[in-house]
């Protein structure tokens, strides 16, 4: 199947060996969209390489710029303030409710329920782009964090309109349970199918919501406390069967574990800088030494890893894309299922094209 | 949980025959390494693996690393008696010595188990650059370093001995050199078209010759590659 | 019973269906090339360059060539010759001025850092989306002429940004001028000669052309 085929996400192909219709051998190919993003990075400063890795993940530019922040900052020995540490937390999860809500979306897709679903979680998209749009000039490609803070301070008026949002979120989530969660059509399809045991889970690295569905607990955002989070009153919900229907549970009950976050965040806000006085923005050269930042997207966990020789430019610049690892037990995951099925449980893993081929 | 030193010095007892080195960053972040032996590798990961007091059942992220010939000057103060008889000289004495350059994997390991916050860091080198680049691959300890390894395999050339299915994973299959070490020469075969940019446009123009130098006929002033509507000259017309 | 779950999904449908006549929460669709797009005072696309007067532009860039920009735009888009010549800015100071300035606009990708990275408030980020050509480099390869656009069009789109950036910038000019002045007197009260025309011309350039990032 593919690279062309509008059930895979992008350009990705999956060499598919049957016997009827069930999947004897699954043998996914990568690289149509490869860019050599590593190489880029490392023949430029580390400030240009920020704009470059909202490209990686297109949907979550935000939880992109972060993880690249943080291994900078860990690498430079930067702090970031108190409001900045705020701002981003209330963007990553703003970006996860962007990026599960259309996830739910496209996994319909995927089923085949046409395009209503995924047309409803657009919607509601789009009110979350308009933030980002209105906050750092761009819906997508937000380029908002720097090394040691943000970029922009949110106007009262933006927050306002952010929490009134978030408020009205849960709203949207029930509607969308009610279409979707008791589905039968989709029960029949979803459950059962593709099944993943904790023990390769946690082998195969695979992280974020699909590890959780097997009933894995392990959520970065409380084993590594990245930013505030552990300021935050919240659950790391997790699965029994590690199935497709678990995988789809998981992101509901995330983003409303997400509104949560979120209303704290509004609450708690404090005033103050939003940029460490140390940071500089223009040739920023950290002294020889590697490091390693990883912070839990919604995708699960992505990592970059860097090694600087004391130049301005980065002389190792990897991206651990939770994308690509994800998709390592695929094979397993479809075998014995039909062909539609995989089509559904490829759909469940969350991939963006972007991230996997780099 | 223990330390690094601590960790290495289990190892050694435990293996005794295998060579463990640690390796510090100099860096701000206290992210320290174990540079293992290509024989042994695999032992001590599986050890890792299973040992309960460290249990790193996580291989999270896999990365290769080039490291080119370094030409490495050492200056050292050499005293010389002087044949006059008087004090001896300090004379300072340059030594130039090449460090072969190697190929790293680095792995860097987490206990989901035991929800450990700092990464364990193995290092692996090959021999050289050239021909010896093979190093055994983990994948059967942890699966997880499956496509990174496939990765590594295409975009720095090692090769991993016991990898089940070890193929290029970006390049296309029939892609010769290895693109993200550091002495890899990119292509100059690109289509002629008057970007600003002046390398790509000098390696352009060498490749595909134009009928003509139109650069020369670009207006005093302006800069070839720079078009404003008033003066279309340099359109882009040579194909391939 | 079977079938309730897509009869629950049906009537939210059907739900949104009717609210889609009626209710503002769903009328959300924006009759485009008839009504402009409202565009929120942030948004960015594409850089331009910011000359004081609009109808000398080319006379009063703010540009100085200094190509900080140039090595730091990430898909390397722009494209800088520095003059020969100095040419007086808009203080009256003697600058170096682009040349050829070129933004390959199909190569840009906004990010801003050109923006960010600009010591002189020179380049800034335009909000023109309804971009058409018929050829990539004659119409996408935009030089100096055509990303001159006077200071008056950057206070229409970034009003709030444009107030403090000439508020600073009349501030850094007043203190030159008035630097300026105090060494013209202080070297004509040490000559204490006759030649009253040197104290006209600005004898010391001030120290820095602008904040410095």
């Amino acid at each position: 199947m593919g690279p062309q085929h509008p059930s895979t996400h992008g350009v990705f192909r999956m060499i598919v060996t049957l016997d009827g219709e069930r999947i004897v051998k699954l043998k996914p190919v990568f690289g149509y969209l490869h860019r050599n993003h590593e190489k880029i990075a490392e023949s430029t400063s580390y400030l240009a390489s920020m704009p470059y890795t909202d490209r990686l993940d297109y949907l979550c530019s935000m939880t992109n710029n972060w993880a690249y922040a943080l291994a900078v900052e860990k690498l430079g020995g930067l702090t970031v303030p108190d409001r900045a540490q705020y701002l981003r937390v209330i963007m990553a999860e703003l970006t996860r409710l962007v990026n599960h809500s259309c996830l739910v979306g496209f996994l319909f897709n995927d089923l085949g329920t046409s395009f209503t679903p995924l047309l409803y979680a657009f919607r509601e998209r789009e009110k979350i782009l308009d933030l980002f749009e209105a906050l750092s000039g761009s819906r997508m490609m937000c380029n908002y964090q720097r090394f040691g803070g943000c970029r922009v301070d949110p106007s009262p008026e933006w927050l306002a309109a952010a929490k009134a949002l978030v408020d009205n979120f849960p709203r949207f989530l029930d509607e969308y349970e009610t279409m979707l969660t008791g589905n039968e059509i989709m029960l029949a399809r979803t459950q059962g199918v593709g099944r993943l045991s904790a023990a390769d889970a946690i082998n195969a690295g695979i992280t974020g919501p699909i590890l959780r569905a097997s009933g894995v607990d392990y959520d970065l955002r409380k084993v590594d406390g990245t930013g505030f989070y552990p300021r935050f009153d919240f659950r790391v919900p997790l699965g029994a069967h590690g199935d497709t229907y678990d995988r789809y549970m998981m992101r509901i009950l995330e983003m409303r574990e997400s509104v949560k976050i979120l209303q704290q965040a509004f609450r708690d806000l404090p005033a103050g800088p939003i940029m460490d006085p140390k940071a500089k923005l223009r040739g920023f050269r950290p002294k020889a030494g590697e490091a390693y930042g990883r912070l839990e997207g919604p995708k699960g966990e992505l990592g970059f890893y860097l090694v600087s020789d004391g130049s301005p430019n980065p002389y190792r610049y990897r991206v651990r894309p939770p994308s690509l690892i994800n998709l390592t037990l695929l094979e397993d995951m479809c075998l014995g299922h039909t062909i539609a099925d995989s089509v559904v449980i490829l759909g469940s893993i969350d991939i963006v094209l972007g991230e996997v081929d780099r | 949980m223990e330390s690094l030193e601590q960790l290495r010095d289990r190892l050694l007892t435990r293996f005794p025959a295998a060579k463990v080195e640690l390796v510090l960053n100099p860096g701000a972040s206290p992210e320290h390494s174990l540079l293992l032996e290509a024989a042994s590798a695999r032992e001590i990961a599986l050890f890792l693996r299973d040992d309960p007091f460290v249990k790193l059942d996580y291989c999270s992220n896999v990365t290769g690393l080039d490291w080119p010939d370094k030409e490495i000057i050492e200056t050292k103060k050499v005293s010389v008696p002087d044949p006059a008889g008087g004090p001896a000289k300090v004379v300072e004495e340059k030594t130039k010595r090449l460090q072969p350059g190697y190929l790293e994997a680095v792995y860097h390991l987490y206990s989901m188990a035991l929800k450990s916050t700092a990464p364990v860091i193995l290092r692996l080198r090959t021999v050289n650059r050239s021909d010896q680049v093979t190093l055994p691959s983990l994948t059967p300890v942890w699966r997880s370093a499956d496509f990174q390894e496939r990765e590594i395999y295409d975009l720095y050339g090692i090769i991993f001995e016991g990898h089940p299915d070890l193929r290029r994973l970006l390049m296309w299959d029939g892609f010769k050199d290895h693109p993200m070490r550091k002495d890899y020469v990119a292509p100059d075969d690109f289509e002629w078209e008057p970007t600003p940019h002046g390398v790509v446009h000098e390696r352009a123009k060498a490749h595909y010759p134009l009928p003509g130098d139109r650069l020369g006929q670009t207006p005093a002033g302006q800069q070839p590659g720079t078009v404003s509507p008033a003066n279309p000259t340099t359109q882009p017309e040579a194909k391939p | 019973m079977l079938g309730s779950g897509i009869l629950k999904g049906l009537a939210v449908t059907a739900k949104n269906f009717v609210g889609s006549y009626h209710d503002p929460a769903r009328m959300v669709t924006q009759e485009y090339p008839d009504v402009p797009a409202k565009l929120p005072a942030a948004y960015r696309n594409f850089p331009f360059l910011v000359t004081e007067n609009a109808t000398d532009p080319m006379g009063t860039l703010r540009c100085v060539a200094c190509q900080i920009c140039e090595k730091e735009c990430p898909p390397q888009c722009i494209y800088i010759e520095k003059s020969k010549d100095k040419k007086p800015d808009a203080t009256g100071k003697p600058q170096i001025y682009p040349a050829v300035f070129a933004i390959d606009t199909a190569v840009c990708m906004s990010c801003q850092l050109c923006v960010e990275v600009c010591p002189f408030d020179a380049i800034k980020m335009d909000q023109v989306f309804e971009i058409a050509a018929t050829d990539r480099f004659t119409g996408l390869l935009l030089n100096r002429e055509q990303l001159a656009k006077p200071n008056t069009y950057f206070h229409q789109i970034h009003p709030e940004e444009a107030a403090e950036v000439d508020a600073r910038l009349n501030a850094e000019r007043k203190a030159a001028e008035e630097k300026a002045k105090a060494a013209a007197a202080a070297a004509a009260a040490k000559a204490a000669a006759p030649k009253p025309a040197a104290g006209a011309a600005p004898t010391l350039p001030p120290t820095t052309g602008g904040p410095s990032a």
